[in-house]
Protein backbone atom coordinates (compact mmCIF):
# COMPACT_ATOMS: atom_id res chain seq x y z
CA UNK A 1 0.00 0.00 0.00
CA UNK A 2 1.25 3.45 -0.93
CA UNK A 3 0.11 6.59 0.91
CA UNK A 4 -0.66 9.94 -0.66
CA UNK A 5 2.89 11.24 -0.21
CA UNK A 6 4.35 8.20 -1.96
CA UNK A 7 5.46 6.39 1.16
CA UNK A 8 4.63 2.81 1.78
CA UNK A 9 2.31 2.38 4.71
CA UNK A 10 4.85 0.52 6.81
CA UNK A 11 6.02 1.08 10.35
CA UNK A 12 9.68 0.95 9.40
CA UNK A 13 11.53 2.15 6.36
CA UNK A 14 12.33 -0.53 3.79
CA UNK A 15 15.76 0.04 2.30
CA UNK A 16 16.98 -1.42 -0.96
CA UNK A 17 20.44 -2.84 -0.28
CA UNK A 18 22.21 -3.00 -3.66
CA UNK A 19 23.50 -6.46 -2.74
CA UNK A 20 20.67 -8.09 -0.73
CA UNK A 21 17.47 -6.36 -1.82
CA UNK A 22 14.79 -4.74 0.27
CA UNK A 23 15.24 -5.07 4.03
CA UNK A 24 13.82 -3.24 7.09
CA UNK A 25 15.69 -0.26 8.49
CA UNK A 26 16.79 -1.89 11.79
CA UNK A 27 19.15 -4.11 9.75
CA UNK A 28 21.08 -1.00 8.71
CA UNK A 29 23.32 1.59 10.29
CA UNK A 30 23.24 5.16 9.02
CA UNK A 31 26.61 6.55 8.00
CA UNK A 32 25.98 10.26 7.49
CA UNK A 33 26.41 12.47 4.46
CA UNK A 34 28.07 10.73 1.49
CA UNK A 35 30.85 11.87 -0.83
CA UNK A 36 32.91 13.72 1.80
CA UNK A 37 36.50 13.11 0.77
CA UNK A 38 39.25 13.31 3.34
CA UNK A 39 41.60 16.14 2.29
CA UNK A 40 44.69 14.89 0.48
CA UNK A 41 46.98 17.32 2.31
CA UNK A 42 45.46 18.04 5.74
CA UNK A 43 48.48 20.07 6.86
CA UNK A 44 47.88 22.60 4.08
CA UNK A 45 44.32 23.40 5.10
CA UNK A 46 43.30 26.51 7.01
CA UNK A 47 41.61 26.00 10.36
CA UNK A 48 38.28 26.89 8.76
CA UNK A 49 38.71 24.36 5.95
CA UNK A 50 39.58 21.63 8.45
CA UNK A 51 36.57 22.62 10.60
CA UNK A 52 34.33 22.39 7.56
CA UNK A 53 35.68 18.93 6.77
CA UNK A 54 35.15 17.74 10.34
CA UNK A 55 31.89 19.38 11.29
CA UNK A 56 30.02 21.16 8.53
CA UNK A 57 27.28 19.10 6.89
CA UNK A 58 24.75 20.14 4.25
CA UNK A 59 21.79 19.07 6.47
CA UNK A 60 19.79 19.06 3.26
CA UNK A 61 16.05 19.53 3.22
CA UNK A 62 15.22 17.47 0.16
CA UNK A 63 17.19 14.79 -1.76
CA UNK A 64 20.18 13.86 0.40
CA UNK A 65 23.09 11.63 -0.64
CA UNK A 66 24.08 9.53 2.36
CA UNK A 67 25.93 6.41 3.42
CA UNK A 68 24.31 3.33 4.91
CA UNK A 69 25.79 0.02 6.01
CA UNK A 70 23.83 -3.23 5.88
CA UNK A 71 25.31 -4.24 9.24
CA UNK A 72 22.94 -7.11 10.00
CA UNK A 73 23.06 -8.43 6.45
CA UNK A 74 25.92 -8.42 3.99
CA UNK A 75 27.85 -5.92 6.13
CA UNK A 76 28.66 -3.74 3.13
CA UNK A 77 28.50 0.02 2.80
CA UNK A 78 26.47 1.64 0.04
CA UNK A 79 25.05 5.07 -0.74
CA UNK A 80 21.46 6.21 -0.92
CA UNK A 81 19.59 9.22 -2.20
CA UNK A 82 16.74 9.92 0.22
CA UNK A 83 14.28 12.82 0.34
CA UNK A 84 14.54 14.15 3.90
CA UNK A 85 11.11 15.77 3.64
CA UNK A 86 9.37 12.39 3.13
CA UNK A 87 12.05 9.79 4.04
CA UNK A 88 11.33 8.25 0.62
CA UNK A 89 14.40 6.49 -0.81
CA UNK A 90 14.85 7.75 -4.36
CA UNK A 91 17.75 5.42 -5.14
CA UNK A 92 20.48 3.32 -3.62
CA UNK A 93 23.81 2.82 -5.34
CA UNK A 94 27.24 1.33 -4.82
CA UNK A 95 30.06 3.34 -3.30
CA UNK A 96 31.97 3.43 -6.59
CA UNK A 97 29.01 4.92 -8.43
CA UNK A 98 28.23 8.61 -8.65
CA UNK A 99 24.96 9.83 -7.19
CA UNK A 100 21.97 9.80 -9.54
CA UNK A 101 21.41 13.36 -10.72
CA UNK A 102 17.66 13.62 -11.16
CA UNK A 103 15.81 13.18 -7.86
CA UNK A 104 12.76 11.93 -9.76
CA UNK A 105 14.60 8.88 -11.09
CA UNK A 106 13.50 6.21 -8.69
CA UNK A 107 15.41 2.96 -8.43
CA UNK A 108 12.26 1.13 -7.45
CA UNK B 1 19.81 37.28 37.81
CA UNK B 2 16.33 36.18 38.93
CA UNK B 3 13.61 37.69 36.81
CA UNK B 4 11.05 37.89 39.57
CA UNK B 5 10.33 41.53 38.90
CA UNK B 6 6.80 41.99 37.64
CA UNK B 7 6.67 44.05 34.49
CA UNK B 8 3.79 46.40 34.01
CA UNK B 9 1.55 45.68 31.07
CA UNK B 10 0.56 48.92 29.38
CA UNK B 11 -1.79 47.37 26.85
CA UNK B 12 -5.26 47.44 28.30
CA UNK B 13 -6.42 44.63 26.02
CA UNK B 14 -4.63 42.16 28.23
CA UNK B 15 -6.67 40.95 31.16
CA UNK B 16 -4.44 40.08 34.13
CA UNK B 17 -5.26 36.67 35.54
CA UNK B 18 -6.06 36.42 39.24
CA UNK B 19 -8.07 34.12 41.46
CA UNK B 20 -10.81 36.75 41.46
CA UNK B 21 -10.95 37.10 37.67
CA UNK B 22 -11.07 33.29 37.24
CA UNK B 23 -13.91 33.07 39.77
CA UNK B 24 -15.88 35.87 38.12
CA UNK B 25 -15.57 34.31 34.65
CA UNK B 26 -16.35 30.90 36.07
CA UNK B 27 -19.60 32.13 37.58
CA UNK B 28 -20.60 33.89 34.35
CA UNK B 29 -20.20 30.89 32.05
CA UNK B 30 -16.61 31.69 30.98
CA UNK B 31 -17.89 34.50 28.75
CA UNK B 32 -16.02 37.72 28.21
CA UNK B 33 -12.48 36.40 27.82
CA UNK B 34 -10.61 38.23 25.09
CA UNK B 35 -7.89 36.94 22.77
CA UNK B 36 -4.58 36.35 24.55
CA UNK B 37 -2.64 38.15 21.87
CA UNK B 38 -3.42 40.20 18.76
CA UNK B 39 -3.07 38.95 15.17
CA UNK B 40 -1.53 42.03 13.59
CA UNK B 41 -0.64 42.57 9.97
CA UNK B 42 3.15 42.76 9.58
CA UNK B 43 4.53 46.32 9.48
CA UNK B 44 7.08 47.42 6.91
CA UNK B 45 9.89 47.67 9.44
CA UNK B 46 10.86 46.66 12.97
CA UNK B 47 13.86 47.31 15.22
CA UNK B 48 14.29 43.55 15.55
CA UNK B 49 12.75 40.43 14.04
CA UNK B 50 12.79 36.99 15.63
CA UNK B 51 12.35 34.10 13.21
CA UNK B 52 10.56 31.25 14.96
CA UNK B 53 7.57 31.45 17.30
CA UNK B 54 8.46 28.71 19.75
CA UNK B 55 9.23 29.25 23.40
CA UNK B 56 12.80 30.37 22.64
CA UNK B 57 11.77 32.94 20.02
CA UNK B 58 8.76 34.30 21.90
CA UNK B 59 10.82 34.49 25.08
CA UNK B 60 13.58 36.40 23.28
CA UNK B 61 11.01 38.88 21.94
CA UNK B 62 9.55 39.26 25.43
CA UNK B 63 12.96 40.03 26.99
CA UNK B 64 13.86 42.38 24.11
CA UNK B 65 10.73 44.37 24.90
CA UNK B 66 10.77 44.10 28.69
CA UNK B 67 14.45 44.27 29.64
CA UNK B 68 16.06 45.97 26.66
CA UNK B 69 13.17 48.30 25.81
CA UNK B 70 13.48 47.83 22.08
CA UNK B 71 10.86 49.96 20.38
CA UNK B 72 9.37 47.50 17.94
CA UNK B 73 9.85 43.76 17.77
CA UNK B 74 8.15 41.09 15.63
CA UNK B 75 8.10 37.32 15.91
CA UNK B 76 7.59 35.56 12.57
CA UNK B 77 6.21 32.03 12.79
CA UNK B 78 5.64 29.90 9.68
CA UNK B 79 2.94 27.83 11.39
CA UNK B 80 1.26 28.59 14.67
CA UNK B 81 2.65 29.58 18.08
CA UNK B 82 4.15 26.62 19.90
CA UNK B 83 3.32 24.19 17.09
CA UNK B 84 6.90 23.02 16.62
CA UNK B 85 9.23 21.55 19.18
CA UNK B 86 7.72 23.62 22.01
CA UNK B 87 4.59 21.50 21.70
CA UNK B 88 6.45 18.26 20.96
CA UNK B 89 8.93 17.80 23.78
CA UNK B 90 8.56 15.80 27.00
CA UNK B 91 8.58 18.96 29.20
CA UNK B 92 11.51 17.92 31.39
CA UNK B 93 13.52 20.64 33.13
CA UNK B 94 16.90 20.05 34.80
CA UNK B 95 20.36 21.64 34.93
CA UNK B 96 22.64 18.73 35.88
CA UNK B 97 25.06 19.17 32.98
CA UNK B 98 28.74 18.34 33.37
CA UNK B 99 30.74 21.40 32.45
CA UNK B 100 30.72 24.77 34.19
CA UNK B 101 29.64 26.59 31.02
CA UNK B 102 26.60 24.34 30.63
CA UNK B 103 25.72 24.28 34.32
CA UNK B 104 25.68 28.09 34.29
CA UNK B 105 23.47 28.22 31.20
CA UNK B 106 20.95 25.57 32.22
CA UNK B 107 20.81 26.70 35.84
CA UNK B 108 20.17 30.26 34.67
CA UNK B 109 17.09 28.78 33.01
CA UNK B 110 16.01 26.87 36.13
CA UNK B 111 16.24 30.06 38.20
CA UNK B 112 14.08 31.88 35.66
CA UNK B 113 11.62 28.94 35.59
CA UNK B 114 11.22 29.31 39.35
CA UNK B 115 9.72 32.79 38.96
CA UNK B 116 8.25 32.51 35.46
CA UNK B 117 4.56 32.10 36.30
CA UNK B 118 4.73 35.27 38.41
CA UNK B 119 6.83 37.15 35.85
CA UNK B 120 4.42 36.39 33.02
CA UNK B 121 1.20 36.40 35.08
CA UNK B 122 0.56 33.05 33.41
CA UNK B 123 0.60 29.65 35.08
CA UNK B 124 3.26 27.60 33.27
CA UNK B 125 2.65 24.80 35.80
CA UNK B 126 6.33 24.53 36.71
CA UNK B 127 6.61 21.62 39.10
CA UNK B 128 9.92 20.86 40.81
CA UNK B 129 9.09 17.22 41.41
CA UNK B 130 12.67 16.00 41.00
CA UNK B 131 14.56 14.35 38.14
CA UNK B 132 15.98 10.91 38.88
CA UNK B 133 18.67 9.64 36.48
CA UNK B 134 19.32 5.92 36.85
CA UNK B 135 22.64 4.07 36.74
CA UNK B 136 22.69 0.44 35.58
CA UNK B 137 26.39 -0.37 35.29
CA UNK B 138 29.73 0.42 36.87
CA UNK B 139 30.41 2.85 34.05
CA UNK B 140 27.04 4.53 34.63
CA UNK B 141 27.82 4.90 38.31
CA UNK B 142 31.19 6.47 37.63
CA UNK B 143 29.76 8.91 35.09
CA UNK B 144 26.76 9.77 37.28
CA UNK B 145 28.84 10.35 40.38
CA UNK B 146 31.19 12.54 38.36
CA UNK B 147 28.18 14.58 37.32
CA UNK B 148 26.95 14.80 40.92
CA UNK B 149 30.33 16.08 42.13
CA UNK B 150 30.78 18.47 39.20
CA UNK B 151 27.29 19.88 39.68
CA UNK B 152 27.77 20.43 43.40
CA UNK B 153 31.10 22.15 42.77
CA UNK B 154 29.32 24.42 40.27
CA UNK B 155 26.56 25.25 42.76
CA UNK B 156 23.91 23.09 41.08
CA UNK B 157 21.99 20.69 43.32
CA UNK B 158 22.45 16.98 42.60
CA UNK B 159 22.72 14.04 44.96
CA UNK B 160 23.52 10.35 44.78
CA UNK B 161 20.91 7.83 45.91
CA UNK B 162 21.26 4.12 46.62
CA UNK B 163 18.82 1.83 44.76
CA UNK B 164 16.66 1.61 47.89
CA UNK B 165 16.64 5.39 48.28
CA UNK B 166 15.73 5.75 44.60
CA UNK B 167 12.83 3.35 45.04
CA UNK B 168 11.68 5.22 48.14
CA UNK B 169 11.68 8.45 46.09
CA UNK B 170 9.88 6.75 43.16
CA UNK B 171 7.90 3.74 44.50
CA UNK B 172 6.89 2.30 41.07
CA UNK B 173 10.57 1.75 40.21
CA UNK B 174 11.69 -1.87 39.84
CA UNK B 175 15.29 -1.92 41.04
CA UNK B 176 16.15 -5.61 41.12
CA UNK B 177 14.28 -8.07 38.97
CA UNK B 178 15.43 -6.80 35.59
CA UNK B 179 18.17 -7.44 33.09
CA UNK B 180 19.99 -4.22 33.98
CA UNK B 181 19.33 -3.74 37.72
CA UNK B 182 19.31 -0.21 39.12
CA UNK B 183 22.63 0.29 40.93
CA UNK B 184 21.97 3.85 42.03
CA UNK B 185 20.60 7.14 40.81
CA UNK B 186 21.42 10.84 40.64
CA UNK B 187 18.60 13.07 41.86
CA UNK B 188 18.19 16.75 41.06
CA UNK B 189 15.37 17.88 43.33
CA UNK B 190 15.04 21.30 41.66
CA UNK B 191 14.38 19.60 38.33
CA UNK B 192 10.89 18.76 37.16
CA UNK B 193 8.39 19.60 34.44
CA UNK B 194 6.31 22.51 33.10
CA UNK B 195 3.32 22.79 30.82
CA UNK B 196 5.01 23.26 27.45
CA UNK B 197 2.12 24.96 25.60
CA UNK B 198 1.64 27.38 28.48
CA UNK B 199 5.26 28.50 28.11
CA UNK B 200 4.66 29.57 24.51
CA UNK B 201 1.27 31.10 25.31
CA UNK B 202 2.51 32.88 28.40
CA UNK B 203 5.46 34.45 26.61
CA UNK B 204 3.27 35.31 23.59
CA UNK B 205 0.67 37.02 25.76
CA UNK B 206 3.21 38.95 27.82
CA UNK B 207 5.24 39.98 24.75
CA UNK B 208 2.10 41.06 22.91
CA UNK B 209 1.11 43.21 25.88
CA UNK B 210 4.46 44.98 25.56
CA UNK B 211 3.79 45.73 21.91
CA UNK B 212 5.51 42.80 20.22
CA UNK B 213 3.82 41.80 16.96
CA UNK B 214 3.35 38.02 16.82
CA UNK B 215 2.77 37.11 13.19
CA UNK B 216 1.67 33.54 12.58
CA UNK B 217 1.42 31.78 9.20
CA UNK B 218 4.33 33.88 7.98
CA UNK B 219 7.24 31.85 6.61
CA UNK B 220 10.57 33.55 5.99
CA UNK B 221 11.75 32.89 2.44
CA UNK B 222 14.88 35.02 2.31
CA UNK B 223 17.21 37.21 4.34
CA UNK B 224 17.93 40.57 2.72
CA UNK B 225 21.37 42.13 3.14
CA UNK B 226 22.87 45.56 2.59
CA UNK B 227 25.79 46.22 0.26
CA UNK B 228 28.16 45.97 3.23
CA UNK B 229 26.83 42.47 4.01
CA UNK B 230 24.81 43.43 7.07
CA UNK B 231 21.21 42.43 7.56
CA UNK B 232 18.56 44.67 5.98
CA UNK B 233 15.47 42.55 6.63
CA UNK B 234 13.64 39.46 5.50
CA UNK B 235 11.45 38.27 2.66
CA UNK B 236 8.34 36.46 3.84
CA UNK B 237 5.23 34.83 2.44
CA UNK B 238 3.44 37.97 3.68
CA UNK B 239 5.80 40.43 2.02
CA UNK B 240 9.18 42.01 2.75
CA UNK B 241 9.93 43.34 6.24
CA UNK B 242 13.00 45.38 7.05
CA UNK B 243 14.99 45.20 10.28
CA UNK B 244 18.58 45.87 11.28
CA UNK B 245 18.60 42.98 13.70
CA UNK B 246 17.35 39.47 12.94
CA UNK B 247 17.48 36.64 15.46
CA UNK B 248 17.00 33.10 14.21
CA UNK B 249 15.40 30.68 16.65
CA UNK B 250 14.22 28.02 14.23
CA UNK B 251 15.26 24.75 15.95
CA UNK B 252 15.39 21.88 13.44
CA UNK B 253 15.15 24.28 10.49
CA UNK B 254 18.03 26.54 11.61
CA UNK B 255 20.27 25.24 8.81
CA UNK B 256 17.62 26.01 6.21
CA UNK B 257 17.02 29.56 7.46
CA UNK B 258 20.69 30.41 7.97
CA UNK B 259 21.58 29.21 4.47
CA UNK B 260 19.36 32.05 3.22
CA UNK B 261 22.07 34.37 4.52
CA UNK B 262 24.88 32.15 3.32
CA UNK B 263 25.81 31.00 6.83
CA UNK B 264 26.65 27.31 7.11
CA UNK B 265 26.18 25.72 10.52
CA UNK B 266 27.64 22.55 12.08
CA UNK B 267 24.18 21.07 12.54
CA UNK B 268 22.35 17.93 11.57
CA UNK B 269 18.58 17.63 12.01
CA UNK B 270 17.12 14.38 13.32
CA UNK B 271 13.63 13.26 14.30
CA UNK B 272 13.25 12.82 18.06
CA UNK B 273 10.24 10.79 19.08
CA UNK B 274 7.92 10.94 22.06
CA UNK B 275 4.62 9.36 23.01
CA UNK B 276 1.91 9.56 25.65
CA UNK B 277 -0.27 6.91 27.25
CA UNK B 278 -3.96 7.04 28.00
CA UNK B 279 -4.55 9.23 31.07
CA UNK B 280 -4.61 7.54 34.47
CA UNK B 281 -4.87 8.74 38.07
CA UNK B 282 -1.73 10.23 39.65
CA UNK B 283 0.65 7.28 39.98
CA UNK B 284 4.07 8.66 39.14
CA UNK B 285 5.67 11.23 41.45
CA UNK B 286 8.74 12.46 39.58
CA UNK B 287 10.74 12.34 36.34
CA UNK B 288 12.84 9.21 35.75
CA UNK B 289 15.48 8.98 33.04
CA UNK B 290 17.67 6.08 32.06
CA UNK B 291 20.42 6.72 29.56
CA UNK B 292 21.60 3.14 29.37
CA UNK B 293 18.40 1.30 28.56
CA UNK B 294 17.03 4.50 27.14
CA UNK B 295 13.72 5.71 28.44
CA UNK B 296 12.48 8.76 30.20
CA UNK B 297 9.08 9.18 31.72
CA UNK B 298 6.90 11.48 33.80
CA UNK B 299 3.18 11.98 34.31
CA UNK B 300 1.41 15.09 33.09
CA UNK B 301 -1.22 16.84 35.19
CA UNK B 302 -3.80 15.48 32.74
CA UNK B 303 -2.71 11.98 33.79
CA UNK B 304 -0.95 10.86 30.62
CA UNK B 305 2.43 9.21 31.00
CA UNK B 306 4.80 11.29 28.89
CA UNK B 307 7.52 9.06 27.46
CA UNK B 308 10.61 10.15 25.60
CA UNK B 309 12.12 7.87 22.99
CA UNK B 310 15.34 8.32 21.07
CA UNK B 311 16.38 10.02 17.88
CA UNK B 312 16.10 8.17 14.61
CA UNK B 313 19.37 7.12 13.03
CA UNK B 314 19.06 9.34 9.97
CA UNK B 315 18.67 13.07 9.35
CA UNK B 316 15.15 14.06 8.41
CA UNK B 317 12.60 16.89 8.41
CA UNK B 318 9.51 14.66 8.50
CA UNK B 319 8.44 15.06 12.16
CA UNK B 320 7.95 11.30 12.39
CA UNK B 321 10.21 8.27 12.54
CA UNK B 322 10.44 4.51 12.78
CA UNK B 323 8.16 2.64 15.16
CA UNK B 324 11.06 0.54 16.43
CA UNK B 325 12.45 3.66 18.17
CA UNK B 326 9.26 4.13 20.21
CA UNK B 327 8.97 0.38 20.86
CA UNK B 328 12.45 0.33 22.28
CA UNK B 329 11.58 3.07 24.78
CA UNK B 330 8.38 1.25 25.77
CA UNK B 331 10.28 -1.99 26.39
CA UNK B 332 12.58 -0.12 28.76
CA UNK B 333 9.64 1.56 30.53
CA UNK B 334 7.83 -1.77 31.00
CA UNK B 335 11.01 -3.29 32.42
CA UNK B 336 11.57 -0.45 34.89
CA UNK B 337 7.89 -0.02 35.82
CA UNK B 338 6.06 -3.36 35.47
CA UNK B 339 2.78 -1.77 36.55
CA UNK B 340 2.64 0.12 33.24
CA UNK B 341 2.72 -3.03 31.07
CA UNK B 342 -1.03 -3.01 30.41
CA UNK B 343 -1.31 0.72 29.66
CA UNK B 344 -2.28 1.67 26.14
CA UNK B 345 -0.48 4.38 24.23
CA UNK B 346 -2.57 7.29 23.03
CA UNK B 347 -0.38 8.91 20.39
CA UNK B 348 3.21 9.27 19.25
CA UNK B 349 5.01 11.90 17.18
CA UNK B 350 8.38 13.29 16.25
CA UNK B 351 10.03 16.68 16.42
CA UNK B 352 13.03 17.77 14.37
CA UNK B 353 16.02 18.56 16.55
CA UNK B 354 19.21 20.28 15.40
CA UNK B 355 22.22 18.50 16.84
CA UNK B 356 25.73 19.99 17.12
CA UNK B 357 28.93 17.94 17.16
CA UNK B 358 29.46 18.63 20.90
CA UNK B 359 25.76 18.43 21.89
CA UNK B 360 25.87 22.00 23.19
CA UNK B 361 23.89 24.87 21.69
CA UNK B 362 25.06 27.87 19.67
CA UNK B 363 23.76 31.23 20.98
CA UNK B 364 25.83 33.81 19.21
CA UNK B 365 26.53 36.48 16.71
CA UNK B 366 27.21 35.20 13.19
CA UNK B 367 29.61 36.30 10.42
CA UNK B 368 26.71 38.43 9.07
CA UNK B 369 26.40 41.71 11.04
CA UNK B 370 22.95 42.04 12.57
CA UNK B 371 22.18 38.33 12.24
CA UNK B 372 22.09 36.25 15.43
CA UNK B 373 21.39 32.60 15.98
CA UNK B 374 20.06 30.50 18.84
CA UNK B 375 20.25 26.88 17.67
CA UNK B 376 21.82 23.48 18.17
CA UNK B 377 19.78 22.59 21.24
CA UNK B 378 19.49 19.05 19.97
CA UNK B 379 17.34 16.91 22.20
CA UNK B 380 17.27 19.29 25.17
CA UNK B 381 16.02 22.73 24.23
CA UNK B 382 12.78 22.96 26.21
CA UNK B 383 14.43 22.98 29.64
CA UNK B 384 16.53 25.97 28.64
CA UNK B 385 13.68 28.07 27.21
CA UNK B 386 13.71 31.07 29.59
CA UNK B 387 17.50 31.09 30.03
CA UNK B 388 18.23 30.78 26.32
CA UNK B 389 15.64 33.42 25.45
CA UNK B 390 17.03 35.77 28.10
CA UNK B 391 20.67 35.63 26.97
CA UNK B 392 19.68 35.58 23.28
CA UNK B 393 17.74 38.82 23.77
CA UNK B 394 20.81 40.30 25.49
CA UNK B 395 23.02 39.23 22.57
CA UNK B 396 20.67 40.78 20.01
CA UNK B 397 20.11 44.02 21.93
CA UNK B 398 23.76 44.69 22.76
CA UNK B 399 25.45 42.99 19.80
CA UNK B 400 27.60 41.08 22.29
CA UNK B 401 27.03 37.90 24.25
CA UNK B 402 25.87 37.79 27.84
CA UNK B 403 28.67 36.26 29.99
CA UNK B 404 26.58 33.08 30.29
CA UNK B 405 26.35 32.44 26.54
CA UNK B 406 29.79 33.82 25.65
CA UNK B 407 31.31 30.29 25.40
CA UNK B 408 28.52 29.04 23.10
CA UNK B 409 29.91 30.55 19.89
CA UNK B 410 29.92 29.34 16.33
CA UNK B 411 33.70 29.70 16.27
CA UNK B 412 34.30 27.16 19.06
CA UNK B 413 34.28 24.35 16.52
CA UNK B 414 37.15 26.00 14.64
CA UNK B 415 39.06 27.04 17.75
CA UNK B 416 38.72 23.71 19.55
CA UNK B 417 36.79 25.04 22.55
CA UNK B 418 34.12 22.37 22.41
CA UNK B 419 31.71 21.94 25.33
CA UNK B 420 31.25 18.19 25.09
CA UNK B 421 27.98 17.28 26.78
CA UNK B 422 27.34 14.03 24.92
CA UNK B 423 27.00 12.18 28.24
CA UNK B 424 24.74 14.77 29.89
CA UNK B 425 22.45 15.16 26.91
CA UNK B 426 20.71 11.96 28.05
CA UNK B 427 19.23 11.02 24.69
CA UNK B 428 21.51 8.66 22.82
CA UNK B 429 22.39 10.24 19.50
Amino acid sequence: MVTADGLRDEHVLLIQCPYCGERPEPEFVYGGQAHIARPQQPAELTDQQWTDYLYRRDNTRGPHAERWRHTHGCGRFFNALRDTTTDHFLATYRLDESPPRAPGESAK
Amino acid sequence: MRADVRHSFPDLTMQPFSALSLLKRGLSGQRGWTAQWRSPEPKNAYDAIIIGGGGHGLGAAYYLASEHRLGSVAVLEKGWIGGGNTGRNTTIIRSNYLFDESAALYDHAVRLWEGLSQTLNYNVMFSQRGVLMLAHSVHDMQVSKRHVHANRAAGVDNEWLTPEEAQAFCPPLNIGDIRYPVLGAALQRRGGTARHDAVAWGYARAADALGVDIIENCAVTGIVRNADGSVAGVQTTRGPISARRVGVSAAGHSSVVMKMAGVELPLESYPLQALVSEPVKPVFPCVVMSNTIHAYISQSDKGELVIGAGTDAYTSYTQRGGLHISSHALEAVCELFPMFRRLRMLRNWGGIVDVTPDRSPIIARTPVPGLYVNCGWGTGGFKATPGAAHVFAWTIARDEPHPINAPFTLERFRDGNLIDEAAAAAVAH
